[in-house]
This record gives structure tokens, sequence and C-alpha cells, in this order.
């Protein structure tokens, strides 16, 4: 992990000395309205000295952490600074916590997604705060004149005992402020088991503003002389804008201006996070937000189908990719029609493990199915929105993004800035799940503010948010298992794909467990625009292969559980393949935990459940559902969990976290659903885009960690993809029939004996 | 435009707005009390939900001229020090995740109590269906309420 080193030696450990006063810092974040607490007012110092970029430390031992990432629900806002806390060995009730505005001279990796916010900032934030510890003992060694060595920390207070001195971390961090910093590779971390705030559960740090309303989204946002936008986009995906009329909403009230927005420059090179559907839209300025969502329905616009069309865009690794836009209207009916072509046709070979196609000749018996997903809308709760305010030389935009850095690249290239004239401000996120790392409606906000020379809301209606695409991916995968006259396993094969990309996570299990194994992808090309959603492609992928290994368990005469642990025992002892993703023993010590918290093996009558695993985002997670029916409806009623994350940094919330991952599968499986007709979304708000609501959560979500010293993995995503297979299941045990294609409601609505 | 005079948090207050303009925008763009929040815009999330004379109602779909001499709660004016028991309920509970739906959710569930201040399970999940919560914290929402409800 050199290159982790290399960053952390160039940046995190920065000083500005400027900034010694912490004025420019902290400002933003209060200016927006977030102002301190009484309780905070009366801890804060009279001065604040900076140790390094993340931490300060006032007069009076108060102190400062900045959350380098941005906040959209994972709550790293509390638990990245609870791991500088414990290094820099304070005691959390002297802790005030400050989101760090997007500034990659001093923080690493200011982005969030891909569940890897604890996993990323694990080493460099607790060598950052064990260095700023280090400065402190140092200070106290140089002011007492005793061995560094010698000098002990605890909570917040600074020790030699030789001497009977004893100081808070307050007197010394004037003195600490001014010493170089030690060389990270120097500096000792503590060791696991000395760990007090990490692994010790510690409530949200804006738990109180946000019970009590306080401004914290970028929609909260407001500054004097500031104007209030709304866009319209095309009705359809496939479709541009022809022509508008200004003088149709030019005269209604509190309108200033109607003007095209054009995104991109015409030689712009997008980045991975450049996905946007309508790269040219209608902005209407005026007065007051409902002033400018009048104009909106008034409006009279043109629009025209757009021609096909192709951009470079740079993939994931940075490598130029060729996207292409195909032209046209699309159906959902006809993406069915093409999926369903691809359960005969090959697809491109992923992987294959032995001599698969001959295990499929000689089987006695094959068990093939097909399952499908449909398109996903994110539906945050805050709406995409962003406050910008450009003038000729700066601008400031204060907005909800995942990913900060590729954003302000885009932003810098539409307004003909220099990115370092570019200021982003994070703002707590209303939801993300994806959908914030593509942040084209901060690019919006900013040209419509360099065009009207003034500050600037831009809010969608929640239909301008709905229908804007970047969505996740409509899916389809065909397994067939191939077994022999003792119902032994030979071999298996799946083949997925979708619109417009392929699920497969070809070296996962059961890659590795099965001596003959093909995997094969496929994809059709879409103008529907897609992106990350909460566990991209295993979010389908999972919920397929689970359900598929259920049936073959039982088709096998085998216990759900049981079958799976088998396999994961040949994939730990003698594995098939080089390339396997994943940790046999890991995954199966989640199954056996679930097993043991579930009581799986004391079935209760009138519950039907089911089980799942899947490992992704370098975790374990193994679910089991408990499905009861009353009144003639299947209801979820209890949830256990079980989850290999390695350590846990604030226990109480990584539960919080993974049972909103499960009431969102739950949410999603039965009801999650967006189609076109003709290009047009045909949900656009929530009165026809079903969500989970209230009642249909689940009476009890157990969620259980495994106890491990390993290195901390991803949490926000690895419970989400697990739930589909495991309701599916539960449902077949409820119910008798199988669940192939979600959602499930109207599959279940059309059992003659069931209501939803 | 046309005046209205407003009961707000216990204070009067006069805004020269378009009679159909919702309460919600009324609040969060002319009065800067922006807790209450915009979701949906037709009444079907709850993000918005503000008191009428103590009722939970979807500020979104409610013009101001309507309002007459009702008395506007929000949630910034739910209690003076943000210790009204669901509001400490839902901090012990550490209910919310993203919590942008949970000004909403917190009116509603205050409303409920209010009325009803033993809710059953049946209770809480018919005055609280009307709210979404995105990032799913519905359980500790049951939770948080139960426990408002025994410390109220």
């Amino acid at each position: 992990m050199t290159l982790i080193d290399k960053k952390l030696n160039r940046r995190s450990f920065l000083k500005v000395s400027t900034l010694a006063g912490g004025g420019m810092l902290l400002s933003f974040s209060w200016l927006a309205g977030c102002k301190p607490t009484k309780e905070e007012l009366a801890a804060m110092p009279k001065e604040w000295f900076e140790i390094n970029s993340y931490i300060k430390i006032g007069e009076n031992g108060t102190v400062t952490l900045f959350n380098p990432n941005p906040e959209f629900g994972s709550n790293v806002k509390t638990s990245l600074p609870m791991i500088l806390a414990d290094e820099l060995d304070t005691d959390w009730k002297n802790v005030l916590v400050e989101q760090a505005d997007f500034y990659p001279e001093r923080f690493d990796r200011q982005f969030t997604g891909g569940s890897q916010g604890i996993r990323s900032g694990w080493k460099p934030l607790r060598t950052a705060g064990a260095t700023a510890r280090q400065l402190i003992v140092n200070a106290a060694a140089q002011t007492w004149n005793v061995p560094a060595g010698e000098i002990t920390t605890s909570a917040g207070t600074v020790e030699h005992k030789a001497s009977g001195k004893k100081a808070g971390f307050g007197e010394m961090a004037s003195l600490a402020g001014t010493l170089d910093a030690p060389d990270p590779e120097t500096v000792k971390l503590k060791e696991i088991s000395d760990f007090k705030i990490i692994g010790n559960s510690k409530k949200n740090v804006d738990g109180t503003k946000i019970v009590t309303g306080k401004p914290l989204f970028a929609l909260d946002h407001k500054v004097e002389g500031m104007k209030y936008a709304a866009i319209v986009h095309p009705p359809a995906f496939g479709m541009k804008l022809k022509s508008f009329d200004k003088s149709s909403v030019a005269s209604l009230p509190g309108i200033q201006d109607v003007f095209e927005v054009k995104i991109f420059k015409d030689d712009y090179g997008r980045n991975f996070f450049d996905t946007t559907t309508f790269p040219e839209i209608i902005a209407i300025v005026g007065n007051s937000t409902w002033e400018v969502m009048n104009a909106k329905k008034a409006l009279k616009a043109e629009w025209e189908t757009a021609p096909a069309s192709t951009f470079q865009m740079a993939g994931r690794g940075g490598q130029n990719m060729e996207v292409k836009v195909p032209g046209g209207l699309e159906n959902s009916s006809t993406h069915k029609e093409k999926m369903a072509e691809y359960i005969t046709k090959p697809g491109n070979v992923l992987r294959k493990d032995g001599d698969p196609e001959g295990a499929f000749k000689k089987a006695a018996k094959v068990l093939e199915r097909t399952y499908s997903a449909p398109f996903l809308a994110h539906n945050t709760m805050e709406p995409m929105n962003c406050f910008a305010d450009v003038k000729a030389e700066k601008a400031v935009i204060y907005g909800p993004t995942q990913a900060p850095e590729l954003i302000r690249q885009t932003i810098a290239s539409s307004l003909g800035l220099p990115q370092e004239n570019i200021q982003i401000n994070l703002a707590r996120m209303g939801g993300g799940f994806g959908r914030r790392a593509y942040s084209h409606h901060m690019t919006e906000a900013a040209l419509i503010s360099q065009k009207i020379q003034a500050p600037v809301k831009m809010v969608y209606t929640r239909e301008d948010d709905m229908s804007a695409g970047v969505y996740r991916p409509a899916y389809s995968a065909t397994y067939r298992a191939a077994l022999d006259e003792n119902n032994n396993l030979l071999a298996l094969h799946v083949k997925a794909g979708g619109v417009p990309e392929s699920p497969v996570h070809a070296n996962r299990f059961p890659a590795g467990a099965v001596d003959n194994y093909l995997a094969e992808g496929w994809q059709i090309e879409s103008n529907i625009t897609i992106g990350a959603f909460r566990a991209p492609r295993s979010n389908f992928i999972a919920g397929a292969e689970q359900s598929f290994l259920d049936e073959l368990a039982e088709e096998m005469g085998k216990d759900p559980i049981e079958f799976r642990l088998e396999l994961l025992k040949r994939a730990e002892t003698n594995p098939v393949g080089e390339n396997n993703d994943y940790d046999p023993k890991r995954y199966a010590g989640v199954l056996e935990l679930v097993r043991d918290k579930s009581n799986w093996a004391t079935p209760i009558d009138g519950v039907h459940r089911g089980v799942s695993a899947y490992f992704c985002h370098n975790s374990y997670v193994a679910e089991v559902i408990d499905v009861v029916i009353k009144d003639k409806t299947p209801v979820v009623e209890n949830v256990y969990a079980a989850v290999d994350c390695g350590i846990v940094v604030n226990p109480d919330s990584a539960a919080n976290m993974g049972e909103g991952a499960i009431v969102d599968g739950i949410g999603n499986a039965f009801y999650g659903e967006m189609t076109f007709e003709n290009g047009v979304p045909t949900k656009s708000n929530f009165d026809k885009y079903r969500m989970i609501r209230h009642a249909e959560a689940p009476k009890k979500i157990e969620v259980h960690f495994v106890q491990n010293n390993e290195e901390p993995t991803g949490l926000g995503e690895p419970l989400f993809p697990p739930v589909f297979a495991a309701l599916g299941n539960s449902l077949y045990k409820a119910t008798g029939k199988r669940l192939y294609d979600q959602p499930f409601q109207p599959k279940l609505l059309e059992m003659d004996n069931l209501s939803m | 435009m046309a005046l209205f005079n407003l009961t707000i948090n216990g204070k009067s207050q006069q805004v020269d707005v378009d009679p159909n303009t919702p309460m919600l925008w009324v609040l969060r763009d002319h009065l800067d009390l922006v807790g209450t929040k915009f979701g949906c815009g037709i009444a079907q999330c709850g993000a918005c939900t503000i008191h009428l004379d103590g009722n939970a109602v979807r500020s979104c779909q409610l013009p101001v001229s309507a309002i007459q001499d009702a008395k506007i709660t929000t949630i910034e004016g739910l209690s003076e020090k943000g210790d009204h028991p669901v509001q400490k309920a839902w901090l012990e509970h550490d209910v919310p995740q993203c919590g942008y739906c949970q000004a909403g959710q917190i009116m509603s569930a205050a409303a409920l109590l209010s009325q009803n201040p033993s809710p059953t399970d049946t209770d809480i999940d018919n005055a609280m269906n009307g709210n979404i919560c995105r990032c799913g914290t519905y359980t500790r929402i049951k939770a948080a309420i139960k426990t408002a409800s025994q410390n109220a």
C-alpha cells in the first residue's frame, strides 16, 4: 500500500498556516445556517491550533475533526471522525465535527460511493489521528524537557508519570501546531484491543440539527439576492429540444428569464460520472420556487427526436471508451422481447472452468431458470438541486454530490474557469444511493448563475427527478445446472445481460466451487441512461443466483444453507480456478451465523423462511427472511442478517444502515419498477411509483456482525443484494410458487388466494 | 399577490404572495423556515408535513389562502429547545440516516401522539404510512414513537 502512504505524505499532513485561526474552513457551513448550538458555543475555544488537515485543537482541549467525505446518510460524518478521535486519543465528548469542503490539496478521496468510505479512510485517518497525537506528545516532551517515549496519553490528556506532570491536549496544542509532523511511516498506531471509541456506538453528530429542522441541505441554502430556477427537460428519452416560446411565460408573475442551457462544451471529453440524459435543457429563472414551477407548466416548447450519436468518455479505469447512444423512442415491451432472444443466443464468455458443455451433454437432468428485473429510479427524497454563485473569476457551488472531484472538472470546462477557481462546498445529501455520483444538477445551476450573473438555487420537481434517467438498468439472467442421475452437481452456467449492461461478476461465488462453470454476458444498446444504484449489478445478480441455488438445493433434496456450505467447503479446500474473488471461510461464516441467530433448525408453524447470501464490496452477508400470510397478504415479519465487514466502527449506526438496506431491498423487490412507452417514463411521482411505506416494513430486523479483527470493508451496499432472493425464497415457501420476475407484488396479485 | 396574516410557531407573520402559493413554499422561500421539506409536491411523501391546529397536514398541497385563522406549527416550533418527547426519542433511537424526511416523520408522529397517546402498531402504521423514508428507517421510527409514547 505504498501508494496510499505517498499520498498521506503529500496531502493529509499538509498544514496551511494561514488557516490556523480556522475562520475560512468553518465559515461556510455556518453561513449556510448550521449555527453552533449553545453547548457548542460554550465549548468553543478562544483560539484554534491546526495540527493537520483533519484536526484542530482549541486551547481548552475542544477538538474539531473534519469529515472529508460527502454525507448522504451512511453516517460517515460521525464514523470517520470516530477513527480520527480514537487514534488522537481524545475523549469523544470533546469533539466537534465539521463537514470539510471539497479541498483536494488537504484531503484524500472525497468521494462517497462503492461502500468504500470507512475502508479507504481506515488507514489514512488512523494515521492522521496518531500523527496528531504524536505531535501533542512531542510538544509535551519539549515543554517538560522529558523523553517523548515516557509520555502517555489518555482521553485528551497527556501525562509524564515519572515527574507527575499532566496537561490537557489544549495546553499543548499551540506548540504542537508549530512542530514538524513526524513521518507517517514511523507513527505508531493503536493496537486494536486499545480502541476506546471505535467499536463503541456514537450518536449521529447531526442528530439534533436533523430533529429540530436546522438547515443542512443544499435545498435549504439561501443568500441575499438569490434567484430561483427550475428546469424543463425533454419528455422522452431519444428526444431533444427543438424550440421554445419565451413569451409563453415571460409575463408570468415573478419570472425573470428563460433560456437554453447546454451542459457540455463541444470539445469536452466526458469523465466517468458525466452521464446526463439531456445535455440541453431550458432554464426558467424567477423570484420564488413556486413561481418558476408554475412557469414550467405553462412553458410552450417543441421537441424532436434525437439522431443516434456517439461520444468519448473516460472509462472506470481512465481508459477512453466510445459510448453509443442509439436514436429512437424505446419501449419496455421491446426491451423484454430483445432480452428474451438472448436466452438462446451465445453471450461473451467471461469465465470458463472445466468442460461445461460436455457436462451438460452428459447430464441426467438440467435445471434452467430465467430471472428478470426492471429499471429502477433512485428516488432520493431530496430532489436534485444546487446553489451556485458564479462570478467572472470564481464560482461557489453548494450542492448535493457524491463525487465532487469529477464534477469540478466538468463545471470548470462548462464555465470556462480554471478548476482551482471553483469552490465546491459539500452539502448533506437527502439520500444518494449512487444517483448523486452523477452531478449535472450542479453544472446546470452553475451555468444558470453564470448567465444571470447572480446567485441561484435550482431545484428539480419530483417529476423532473424521476424522469431524468440515470436508472438502475433492466436485467435478465439465465441459470442452468447439470445434475447426474444421483443429483450431484456437474456444471453451472450463468448467462446474463441487460439494457444496457451485463450484471455478471464472473469470479464470484459459485465460481470456484463447481468443476465445470461457464459465465457469459451480453448487453443491449439503449438511449435510456443508467448509473450506479446501491450495489450496482450485484443488486440484481445476487437475487437471480441465490434464488436459483435455492431451487437447485430443493431439486437435490438438500437444505439450502447446507447446500451453500458444501459448495463453499469445496471452494475452500479445493478451489476451481485461481481468480476467485471471495474468501470461502468468511462467506460460510455469515451463513453459519445467520443459521444460528435465526434458529433455522427450529421451524415455526405458519412462518415461511427463505435464505440468501452474497459477497460484494469486500463484505459478506447472509440473510433469513420470515414471511407470514395475514388476511391473504404475505407480510415480512422478521429479518435476520449476519454481516462480516471486519471491524465495525460505529455498531448501532452500522445496524441502522443495514436495516435500511433491508427495507430498501424488500421495497424494490415487491414494488420497484420503471417502464417506458415511446421513450416516456411511465411513472414520474410517488402516486404511480410505489415505494415501500411504514406499514410494509418488517416488524423486526436483527443485524448481527461477525466479531473479528479484519480491517473494515464495505457496509452501505452489501446488505441490499441478498434481500431479493431471501424474500423470493420465503415467498415461495409461503405460496408454493417461485417468483422469477421483479417486481414481485403484481405476480403475487395474480395468485388467486392472495391480495396485496 | 395578496397579504396574509399567519400565526406560525406562536408568532404573527405577514406575507405578500400569490394566494395559490402552497404553505410549503411560503415557509421555505418567504419565511426562511426550511425545516419543512419539499419531496413530491403532490402530498404523497409526507416530507412537507406541518401541523394545522394540531393536525398533521401536507403543506405542499395547502394554499396559503386556505389557512385563515388556523395556527401553524412547523418542525422549528415543535418545541422550544428541541426536547419534544418525539424529538428526544428520535435521538435516543438514532433514527435518521440522510435525515431529509425526518422533520415530516416527526411532525406526523407528534400529531399522532397528541391525539392518541398510546397508539397500537396498527395505529402507528396508519398514521405514518403517508411519510416515505427512502433510507428505510421505519423500524426505528416505530420504536421511537413507542418510546415517546411512554415518556410523554
